[in-house]
């Protein structure tokens, strides 16, 4: 177990212009059946800053998202979430500056309406049912949902869910907003929305994604996860028209950025 | 498997009947949780062979129910599809007891039969009550009330979870029978094996999401208990409501009013 010593954090940085939103330091994940899912992962993302996280499948996008709001227990590494660090004592008051929003929208939606839903969490502060009521409109009104107050969520479209979804985390009032595949299972014009919707926020946004062009558009930076490694981090443009790295890592360069390759039958 | 994802469409069904607007609808939660529950001990507390004095709780569902504007098909599907439960619990009775015991003049039955209808009686009484309790006040609301009736909020939210996990099953059947539906080509691609199969991954699956969405609540800040809307006051309809059915039931547990009955029909007699 040497790499536990390596994983632990230093003093918080004083001293530099802000505190980073997230800092994750060497951290390793193994699922209980023995898979490896990261393996040494380092990363600072500044407050209001907006990040993509894109890999193949199986990268290990999601367990580095659910590993942030501690979920899950890292093997080693440390996680320091606006500067608290994150372990048994401190969750409950992470988890309140975090918002998640899960790569399945059915998994988020377990109440009988959507304003029930999206009132759930509020609820769970304690909130007052005047302020419940207040925020649960407002997050609504922010996602275009307002019309799906009334509606069950299980029977949304996917794009209605996801919506619905957002607008759950939305009224937590959250300072950082996780993302998991947030585009997909959308149709253009429902992925087109979502990319406005997201672009209007200010919150400190982690996307991890497939979808290369919702990064290129939403996310000014952008990190390649590959096999649970960090392989690149740098600005969204310059790294997503670096076709040989991207093609190392399983992914396709993103349409817009792709000359245009005519079809050709036979 | 077909059988739960039909029962699954039956469920989300019983929460639109929920959101309807009713005299039965409007009344407070507990006042119909706290009269279901008079309703099924008294039910419940009858002497194994009793059919008769089972009777006049008939009553009960088929008022709410009409008031509730609930449709008596859907009622009785769900109770048709419960009922094969009753007959495994009942059926062995008629066999071993098989006392005679007089219920007319010149007329005797096995007191075995007697006690088989009782329990038949009974199990659609009680599943009938908390149908109907269910599609009138919706699951939220019942937890609500639970709560405020001191209920331990471990066994409400445990209700609760319970509640959706049927719902979350229902979901998972009808997209794996779809899915398996496809891939037979329209041969049902049914079997015992393939059945067992299914149902094992069924529940592995369920399970997988129950943890998800338990995870999706844990950031959400849960902490236990379900936190409901604000509660408000019992108004006097609800006590009318509640007092009125209890005292009945009272009466016709104590009082054999089914059986008054019957003599006073068979005594008119000549
Ligand atoms: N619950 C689990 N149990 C065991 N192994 C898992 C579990 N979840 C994920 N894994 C494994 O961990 C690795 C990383 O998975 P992860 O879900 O983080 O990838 P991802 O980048 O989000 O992939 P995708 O793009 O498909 O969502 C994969 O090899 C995966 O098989
Ligand atoms: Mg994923």
């Amino acid at each position: 177990m040497s790499a536990a010593g390596n994983g632990s954090l230093g003093p918080p940085a004083t001293g530099t212009a802000f505190v980073p939103a997230i800092e994750v330091v060497g951290l390793v994940y193994a699922y209980a059946d023995g898979t490896p899912a990261l393996d040494g992962v380092s990363l600072r993302i500044a407050p209001g800053e907006t990040v993509a996280v894109v890999g193949a499948n199986g990268a290990g996008k999601s367990t580095l998202l659910v590993l942030l709001t501690g979920l899950l227990e890292p093997v080693a590494g440390g996680i320091r979430i606006n500067g608290l660090p994150l372990g048994p004592g401190s969750r409950a008051e992470i988890r309140r500056s975090l918002g998640m929003v899960f790569q399945e929208a059915d998994d988020q939606l377990f109440m009988p309406t959507a304003a029930e839903d999206v009132a759930f969490g509020p609820r769970n502060l304690g909130l007052p049912a005047d302020v419940v009521q207040q925020r649960v409109n407002l997050a609504l009104e922010q996602v275009g949902a307002l019309a799906l107050r009334e509606r069950s969520p299980h029977r949304l479209s996917g794009g209605e869910k996801r919506a619905v979804a957002i607008a759950t985390v939305l009224a937590m009032e959250p300072s950082i907003l996780l993302l998991d595949e947030p585009s997909a299972a959308l149709d253009p014009r429902a992925r087109r929305r979502l990319i406005q919707l997201l672009q209007g926020l200010s919150h400190t946004r982690v996307v991890a994604t497939h979808d290369l062009d919702l990064a290129l558009d939403l996310c000014s930076r952008t990190v390649v996860l590959s096999a649970g490694r960090v392989v690149a981090d740098g600005p969204s443009d310059r790294i997503l028209a670096d076709t040989a790295l991207l093609e190392r890592s399983g992914l396709e360069a993103p349409l817009s950025l792709q000359a245009r390759r005519p079809c050709r039958r036979g | 498997m077909r059988l739960i994802s039909r029962e699954r469409q039956a469920l989300g069904r019983i929460d639109g009947f929920a959101r309807q607007d009713t005299a039965i609808h409007r009344l407070d939660a507990r006042a119909k949780v706290l009269a279901t529950a008079v309703f099924l001990v008294c039910v419940v507390s009858f002497p194994k062979h009793a059919v008769l004095p089972l009777l006049p709780f008939v009553f009960f569902p088929v008022v709410i129910a009409s008031l509730g504007r609930l449709p008596v098909r859907w009622l009785g599907q769900r109770l048709l599809i419960a009922s094969p439960f009753a007959l495994m619990v009942g059926i062995a009775n008629p066999l071993f007891d098989q006392a005679a015991v007089p219920i007319a003049p010149g007329l005797s039955i096995a007191a075995g039969w007697l006690s088989f209808l009782s329990i038949v009686l009974r199990f659609l009484l009680t599943t009938a009550a908390a149908l109907l309790l269910v599609a009138t006040t919706g699951m939220p609301a019942i937890a609500e009330a639970l709560r405020q009736l001191r209920v331990p909020g471990v066994f409400v939210t445990q209700l609760q979870l319970l509640y959706r996990y049927l719902f979350l099953l229902g979901d998972e059947a009808q997209r794996m029978e779809r899915a398996r539906d496809l891939r037979s080509c329209g041969r049902r691609g049914t079997g015992l094996w393939v059945g067992g199969t299914l149902l094992g991954a069924l529940l592995l699956r369920t399970l997988a999401r129950a943890t998800r969405i338990h995870d999706a609540m844990l950031l959400r800040g849960f902490e236990g208990t379900i936190r409901p809307a604000s509660p408000r006051a019992l108004t006097r309809r609800d006590l009318v409501f509640l007092l009125g059915w209890s005292t009945a039931f009272l009466i016709c547990r104590q009082v054999p009013v089914g059986e008054l009955l019957g003599h006073a029909v068979i005594g008119a007699q000549p």
